[in-house]
């Protein structure tokens, strides 16, 4: 896999485009988001792509986190660290 | 005799569970609730092919056994046999989503764990081609140590292997120890791994993409489109609960009024046959005219619900929720609520921040339930004249859309005051899965609407009959004397209870009749109507007057202001026992249920005020 050196935390990715998980900061979550997302799939070395964005301001956002399309605020989105290249 | 054996059907959320539970139990179903919580309790019955009867039960949708919500609890501890007048399952059916098997197996491997007799139904096998993967059943089977079957629920595909497999476990009867799962976040990361080699290794995979999901995405997503169609689909659903159900009530009102005049033609006159014909005909008759109307919107709500379209609504909905203190999680629930506000506040069970679920709890009454039609519509048939105001739009719909709309104004403001004040907290967060889009199924949508028809008539057939026919009797007794010079009525019991109750209601401008009527309708709001109509039933003294309709007779009696304040008083009152009921079930706290009341009837009195106030002054 070509990852580029250059890693970015999801909220900051643009839309349209994705990559592996490089590393969760599950200390920056409270308790219940970081098993939900967990249950939901995050973890090191799952491809995700940043697809949508509300349509009034900033949040949420819906990604597709390994095989499905999980809709999460920035906040959450802040504290997993993606492995930038580009996902046409 | 030994008891027939119990199969739980376990999975996670959108694997398919509902639809393989329909497909192997057909309508034989029984739905229920756990005693002490609000969890839906589904079973149902299956034959096998030799004729052995096993017990299907539908547990709820989970991501894990962590017993953090309601519904995971039930899960667990039914699994663990520790569930109070539950039985230990003799078997266990896991449904995984063939798209999605990294994730879902993790849930699955946690199930195995458990140790008792398992097969799992690899479901949606069709869909995971069409997006381009290839799963080796035997391979999983290998893999999980349990036998593994492929199958297209909707389909029915794979439902004789599967009946197969479960029979050979049902026989197998040993009494496996069930041992308590690990929850711990770490075991959960080693569950998911182990999870991801096993789905890698059972996968070929070509160009997976979900492509069907991800076009339809681009549409109800995007940022101009995606909030107009939301609200075109909103209003479509509100304008179709009217105009498709004025030909079905014409003809059950008929079927009605035939009925009564049935009944007044083979019996004698006298005591029992005013109150078939006055009371019980009359009265369950005027909430029966109003099924299609409901019918049709729990339609529209199972159809987004099923196609997945609902999460979307959500995602669209969630910063216009955040700026009242909600999440878009909350306005899944609050949807429901147009149909009912039970199962809508039982879903708010879904909500993972307490006082975010607290707050839509308590503004869920405000969004306008299908038993408040039966009033609006009476009312607005009576008053507001049959007319249009612009293509497709007629003036009736657009009041009831002004209704609707006040409702959730209502709840807005509600919730954007309870969050700074009595559910002060943190803004929730948003975290949800958001299926992939599937076709609802024909079966499995009308199967729910036999199910809503079935609660709706049997409320009519008890609750109302019962409201109904005592009404009739504190109407109707004791009969004046012969000189006794104002209506009838202002003699019997409920005459006085009303005229006691006037100087209340008197500044919101509503009459004796109307007080009158509230009473029995904190049964259920729809009560109003059946009361209204045993009222005029039994105050209507000559021939003429006996052959008006409901409608016809309101328009001779009240005035355009008081209807219009009874309107708004509808909007918010809190009147149905079974609301209350849940409120104070799913709280626990008699506190919050009494807070709840409070408001909603103060916030009713101001709003029927304020309204027949204003019609007053702009000389309506």
């Amino acid at each position: 896999m070509d990852v580029d050196a250059e890693t970015m935390t999801l909220d900051r990715l643009p839309l349209g485009t994705g990559g592996a998980i490089v590393g969760v900061c599950w200390d920056k979550l409270d308790e219940r988001d970081a098993r939900r997302l967990r249950e939901l799939g995050v973890d090191e070395g799952v491809l995700v792509e940043k697809l949508h964005k509300g349509p009034f301001g900033a949040d949420p956002i819906a990604c597709r986190i390994g095989r499905m399309t999980v809709a999460l605020r920035s906040i959450q989105a802040s504290a997993i660290l993606v492995g930038a290249r580009t996902v046409r | 005799m030994t008891p027939t054996p119990l199969i739980a059907l376990a999975g996670n959320p959108n694997a398919g569970k509902s639809a393989l539970f329909n497909a192997l139990t057909g309508a034989r179903q029984k739905v229920g609730n756990y005693p002490g919580v609000t969890v839906e309790r589904k079973s149902g019955r299956m034959a096998l092919d030799d004729g052995r009867p096993l017990e299907l039960l539908d547990l709820p949708g989970t991501y894990s056994l962590t017993p953090s919500s309601p519904d995971e609890a039930v899960t667990h501890d039914v699994l663990l046999g520790k569930q109070p007048g539950e039985r230990l399952p003799s078997a266990l059916l896991v449904v995984i989503d063939a798209t999605n098997l990294d994730n879902h197996l993790r849930f699955a491997l946690q199930l195995i764990e458990l140790g008792l007799p398992t097969v799992v139904a690899l479901n949606m096998v069709d869909m995971a081609e069409r997006d381009g993967l290839k799963i080796d059943a035997d391979r999983l089977a290998a893999e999980l140590g349990v036998p593994v079957i492929p199958t297209v629920a909707v389909r029915r595909k794979g439902i004789d292997e599967l009946k197969a497999a479960l029979g050979s476990l049902a026989a197998t009867q040993a009494a496996h120890p069930v041992s308590e799962p690990s929850g711990d976040h770490d075991a959960l990361i080693v569950l998911q791994r182990r999870a991801r080699a096993i789905a890698a290794a059972a996968t070929t995979e070509e160009n997976f993409r979900l492509r069907w999901t991800h076009r339809a995405d681009a549409v109800a997503l995007h940022p101009v489109i995606g909030p107009i169609l939301l609200a075109t689909i909103l209003f479509v659903m509100f304008q179709a609960v009217f105009a498709w159900s004025a030909a079905p009530a014409d003809a059950i009102d008929s079927g009605f009024v035939a009925l009564q005049g049935l009944v007044t033609d083979r019996m004698a006159d006298g005591f029992v046959r005013s109150l078939i014909v006055e009371g019980l005909i009359a009265g369950v008759g005027a909430v029966i005219v109003f099924l299609p109307q409901i019918l049709i919107l729990f339609l529209f709500i199972l159809l987004l619900e099923a196609s997945g379209y609902m999460v979307r609504a959500a995602f669209i909905m969630d910063q216009l929720m955040a700026r009242v203190g909600l999440s878009g999680r909350a306005f899944i629930p609050l949807l429901s609520s147009f149909a009912c506000a039970i199962p809508g506040i039982m879903a708010t069970r879904t909500i993972d921040d307490p006082k975010d679920r607290l707050t839509t709890i308590l503004i869920a009454p405000l969004m306008t339930c299908s038993a408040r039609l039966p009033v609006y519509a009476v009312i607005i048939g009576a008053f507001i004249p049959e007319r249009t105001v612009g293509p497709g739009v007629g003036l009736q719909g657009l009041v009831l859309f002004c209704l609707y709309i006040a409702g959730i104004a209502g709840a807005m403001l509600a919730a954007f005051i309870l969050r700074r004040t009595v559910t002060k907290g943190p803004p929730p967060g948003f975290l949800m899965e958001m299926p992939r889009y599937q076709m609802p199924i024909v079966r499995d949508v009308l199967l729910g609407l036999w199910q809503r028809a079935i609660i709706f008539l049997r409320r009519a057939g008890t609750i109302i009959a019962a409201t109904t026919a005592v009404l009739w009797l504190l109407v109707s007794y004791p009969k004046p004397p012969a000189d006794y010079a104002q209506p009838a009525i202002d003699y019997s019991v409920a005459g006085r209870i009303a005229g006691a109750l006037e100087p209340v209601f008197a500044p919101v401008g509503f009459n004796r009749d109307m007080a009158l009527a509230l009473i029995p309708a904190m049964a259920a709001r729809e009560v109003a109507v059946s009361a209204l109509a045993t009222v005029y039933a039994v105050d209507a003294e000559d021939e003429a007057a006996q052959e008006q309709s409901l409608v016809e007779r309101l328009q001779g009696r009240w005035s355009l202001p008081t209807a219009l304040a009874f309107l708004a008083w509808f909007v918010f009152a809190p009147q149905c026992v079974s609301t209350i009921a849940v409120v104070r079930r799913e709280t626990n706290s008699w506190k919050w249920t009494g807070f709840m009341l409070a408001y909603l009837f103060g916030l009713a009195y101001i709003a029927a005020g304020a309204t027949y106030w204003s019609a007053l002054a702009l000389g309506l």
